[in-house]
């Protein structure tokens, strides 16, 4: 399968032939993404699939530095955007698109979905990082984890996770962590909403337990698996030849 | 922000020069920088690839080969970021001159040249000020080669153009890069308004020409010094 981009991409992989798939995983801070990644690895691994998984800021060439750009809080944030930006195409080129030519699944835990919302809350221009990030790979299922702020909130609560960047105290938006927490998680779900149509994410359901949701993306990506045996067996010379000849078929 | 496309409405000036290595920018951008603090301007100096916070990752990158066109532009788009922020518009707000050894033109032909798509570079770098005056140091290819073969024997991987694979030879590698860098600038010239300086002409004919433009954009923006002059 050729590779498409979300615009004009990567120069040196616009021809490139994917064998394999890459499965995105997104949805706020909180919501089990992590947890689903590692499960759906080990199914899919049983099943006899390669898989790699990758997530933000792991490329050999911009990790540490741009952890450490984050941490000093200096750093601005149209700045932070193409940082992540070259955190992704080191991760593409390199990574994810060989992986994805030699026939592996690909779980991304994160992709430039996030980053959209995040820094859209941050007031950079939507339009602007769009065309920034061209040359992503578009996925070939993006996964949603859909959930209310209010099972969010309870969950960060009880994962003691109310961080700073959780709950985006960057922006001032409340004087406490609960009160920052639900205004920047309620825009950041605004975001994704608004993103669900225009980039096509598949919503799942991220409410119940951990092996209800699990099940739940497995009957996403079976769909997916299946239709890419059926791609592959077509793209065969033999098959096309047996799918024309055999009417039963 | 008005962006590249627009003028900027700081109180401060920009100028930048732009030219293949060895075109004699840097030179150039040095005698007007001591002409201007001698005039009595606050000068703010500042030159491509020079992030404090961006700097190490793109060395890095270069020292293991690991940068691809892509990734090249990124991490210099990324440095010009957070140098435009965080040192560029800030002494444009305070009113002063800003003089840049290299400027967006400088990748607009360098990521062109090595393969990444003209309108995303522009599109990338939308958000940078305008300059009030760019210069173009236009020189010919063998002048160029011959001063730095005579200050700088070696050359390194990225600078030679060596990750385009135009030949094994850095030296012929460098020609054919810099070459095709040049047919990109002569492009800019007209879609960016480039004042074009002959870097071949004696140095002090080229200077005078240069002082003689800044002088009349800074009278026509209503600067003054902002101390005495020093004579």
């Amino acid at each position: 399968m050729k590779a498409t981009f979300l615009g004009t991409g990567i120069p040196s992989a616009l021809e490139a032939d994917l064998q394999g798939r890459l499965i995105v995983l997104e949805g706020p801070d909180c919501v089990g993404r992590t947890t689903q990644i590692r499960r759906l690895k080990d199914w899919l691994e049983n099943l006899g699939y390669g898989v790699v998984s990758t997530s933000l800021c792991r490329s050999e060439l911009a990790e540490a530095g741009l952890s450490k750009a984050k941490r000093g809080n200096q750093i601005g944030r149209r700045t932070l955007a193409l940082f992540y930006a070259t955190d992704l195409a080191d991760r593409l080129e390199r990574q994810i698109l060989p992986a994805l030519e030699s026939g592996f699944i690909v779980l991304a835990d994160r992709y430039v979905y996030t980053i959209f919302a995040r820094f859209a809350v941050r007031g950079i221009d939507p339009g602007w990082l769009r065309k920034a990030y061209a040359f992503a790979l578009r996925p070939h299922l993006t996964l949603y984890l859909e959930t209310s702020l209010e099972v969010l909130a309870e969950r960060a609560l009880m994962a003691e996770r109310l961080g700073f960047w959780e709950c985006g105290m960057d922006l001032s938006l409340a004087p406490d962590l609960y009160g920052s927490f639900i205004i920047y998680q309620k825009r950041m779900l605004q975001q994704f909403a608004k993103m669900t149509r225009e980039f096509g994410f598949e919503r799942v359901n991220a409410q119940g337990s951990i092996l209800t949701v699990h099940n739940r993306l497995r009957r996403k990506i079976r769909g997916l698996l299946d239709l890419m045996q059926t791609q592959e067996r077509a793209g065969t010379p033999d098959a096309l030849e047996q799918a024309s000849g055999q009417a039963e078929v | 922000m008005p962006g590249l496309s627009e003028a900027h409405d700081y109180p401060g000036m920009l100028i930048v020069v732009e030219g293949i290595d060895g075109s004699g920018k840097s030179t150039q951008l040095d005698l007007l920088r001591s002409w201007l603090i001698q005039e009595g301007y606050d000068v703010f100096f500042t030159e491509w690839n020079s992030s404090r916070l961006v700097k190490k990752t793109t060395k890095a990158g270069k020292n293991r080969q690991i940068l691809t066109p892509t990734t090249f532009c990124l991490i210099h788009c990324t440095d010009f970021s957070d140098r435009l922020e965080r040192t560029i518009v800030p002494p444009l707000q305070a009113g002063m001159v800003v003089l840049a050894d290299r400027y967006v033109y400088t990748a607009f032909c360098r990521d062109v040249v090595r393969g990444v798509e003209r309108q995303w570079v522009r599109d990338l770098y939308s958000f940078a000020v305008r300059p009030d005056i760019a210069f173009f140091f236009s020189v010919p290819l063998e002048t160029a080669i011959e001063r730095i073969f005579r200050g700088r024997p070696t050359l390194k991987y990225y600078e030679a153009g060596m990750d385009l694979g135009l030949s094994s030879d850095p030296a012929e590698s460098f020609r054919q890069f810099q070459s095709a860098i040049i047919s990109e600038y002569g492009r800019l010239v007209d879609e960016y308004n480039l004042e074009v300086v002959q870097g071949d002409r004696p140095i002090e004919n080229q200077q005078r020409r240069i002082r003689e433009m800044a002088e009349e954009r800074i009278a026509s923006k209503g600067m003054r010094p902002l101390r005495k002059r020093r004579r």
